[in-house]
């Protein structure tokens, strides 16, 4: 579904050259669940902008159903960290929510059901009359995914969106990630700076370098499908899993200190 | 109930006291050029309803809207073309500087030698005055859009007619709004020099009619028509950008209680 190709990313300007992504190949399967974790600063937004068709890599290249990237792709949707920014504040949720859908080309009465839909999906059923900014934070969030399912979209691409929310929140957030991708069965690139979170959420987490970024490792997640916040973080094997890709990225971390 | 009191009393307040001031200050007065305030009040209702309303007060307005609405429709369309497009605007920014530090009112015999004495020349007098503003403002708030929003409308491939409508528009309209603000001002000044030179009505040109025909209460009451009509017009316009911009100050109001 979703196919990285020796992607490399440099940022010019300035007589400054940074590398920011070295070597990327990754594939990742339809209807999968992949959580991407790197140090902080490994270029993991500049892999999603790549991936979203809103920046040109330097050189290799990305495959969204076999179609090679080169503006934002059909059927794929992208949830950014920036959830004030990315709803627009003039129009209400159900508006922000069917804009996508307008811009597609569906008819009304499909819209409508789409949006009703999605909105009681992430659990906002009656929000659709409020404006972005009458809701907290997690609630914002929430619209923004209900955005991305209405626009029912093959691969979902999330970048770190849980980062600016309440432990609390987030954990239900994350929940709520799971529950859509299991019900819509979309293909999902998580990507994260928290382990805990890549690997409670993914089938797969793979982690990344320090810049100039490549793939260090790719790991299967052998957890149950049904994923507790509880039971799971304190399964043994959790414990292990998280144990390992923590010593990943510090030893990735270490790496470029030297 | 007395919230709404109050804010009338403040609105109010000052006006009155001065009006009630000048009124027994200038109450006896026997200065040609300074009548007292009553016989300004006594002539206003006869020189301004009826036929002169028709013959003055209505062309100016006519000339007012259509200019003003010229000013700002020319004005968010050239915005909104020099603001998204970054070559276009390092090209025009120099000329623009230029063009918006000339005083327009030098403009005026100008545009008389050009375009004759007519309707046009005084709706374009108003047109030059009040595009700046909004074209300026309109620039730097097309250029500010929220770049996060912006991928937004690409990822979902929001463009074309829609994306200016509900994205680019919409976040430029609070600039856009006070770049509008400052042009109704500036055209209603616009609009009365555009009728002092050359012009056969208007407000303006009766205005200057009755200081040379030494009528001057109803030159007062003159100038009294052109303040009333500033400030209803200002009423007007706080009650459609409270419509349009509801969203924007609810948004504003929601992050400074740290939403």
């Amino acid at each position: 579904m979703l196919e990285i190709n020796a992607l490399r990313k440099v940022y010019g300007g300035h007589g400054r050259q940074v590398e920011a992504l070295g070597d990327i190949t990754l594939t990742v399967e339809d209807g999968q669940f992949v959580c991407v974790v790197g140090p902080s600063g490994c270029g993991k937004t500049t892999l999603l902008r790549c991936l979203g068709g809103l920046l040109a890599p330097t050189s290799g290249e990305v495959k969204v159903a076999g179609q090679t990237v080169t503006g934002p792709p059909d059927g794929l949707a992208i949830v950014f960290q920036e959830y004030g920014r990315s709803l627009f504040p003039w129009l209400r949720v159900a508006e922000n929510i069917e804009l996508p859908l307008k811009s597609k080309g569906v008819g009304r009465a499909e819209r409508r059901k789409l949006v009703s839909e999605s909105l009681s999906a992430v659990g906002l059923g009656d929000a659709g009359k409020a404006y972005p900014w009458q809701l907290s934070g997690g609630m914002q969030q929430r619209v923004a995914i209900a955005r991305a399912i209405a626009f029912q979209p093959k691969v979902m691409l999330m970048d770190e969106p849980f980062a600016a929310v309440d432990a609390q929140t987030r954990a239900d957030l994350e929940d709520l990630v799971r529950t859509v991708w299991q019900r819509f069965g979309m293909t999902m690139l998580f990507v994260t700076h928290d382990i805990d979170e890549a690997v409670y959420l993914g089938e797969r987490v793979v982690m990344l370098s320090s810049s100039p970024t490549h793939v260090l490792e790719s790991l299967d997640i052998d957890l149950s499908a049904e994923r507790d916040q509880l039971k799971t973080r304190s399964e043994a094997r959790f414990v292990e899993l998280r144990s390992h890709v923590y010593a990943r990225i510090q030893e990735a971390k270490g790496a470029a200190a030297r | 109930m007395t919230r709404v009191l109050g804010r009338a009393g403040l609105l109010l307040g000052l006006p009155v006291v001065l009006l009630v001031t000048w009124w027994f200050a200038s109450a006896g007065s026997k200065s040609f050029y300074q009548p007292p305030l009553e016989t300004i009040v006594k002539v206003f209702p006869d020189t301004w309803t009826g036929a002169r309303f028709k013959s003055d007060v209505f062309p100016s307005l006519i000339r007012l809207f259509i200019g003003y609405g010229l000013a700002v429709a020319l004005g968010i369309a050239l915005g909104v073309l020099i603001g998204a497009n970054r070559r276009l605007r390092a090209l025009v920014e120099p000329l623009l500087e230029f063009l918006r530090a000339i005083p327009p009112p030098v403009l005026v015999p100008i545009l008389i030698l050009i375009a004759g004495i007519g309707n046009p020349t005084k709706v374009l007098v108003i047109v030059i005055g009040g595009i700046w503003p909004v074209l300026l403002n309109t620039v730097e708030g097309v250029r500010g859009v929220d770049e996060v929003l912006a991928d937004t409308c690409r990822s979902y491939r929001i463009g074309g007619w829609l994306r200016l409508r509900t994205f680019i528009l919409r976040a430029a309209s609070p600039q856009i709004v006070v770049g509008a603000r400052q042009a109704l001002s500036i055209s209603i000044i616009m609009m009365v020099i555009g009728e002092l030179l050359g012009a056969t009505n208007g407000l303006g040109y009766t205005v200057v009619e009755f200081q040379r025909g030494f009528q001057i209460p109803e030159m007062w009451s003159g100038v009294f028509v052109l303040g009333l009509l500033g400030v209803l017009l200002s009423l007007a316009f706080t009650l459609v950008e409270r419509r349009v911009l509801s969203w924007y100050h609810g948004a504003r109001a929601a992050e400074r209680s740290g939403h």
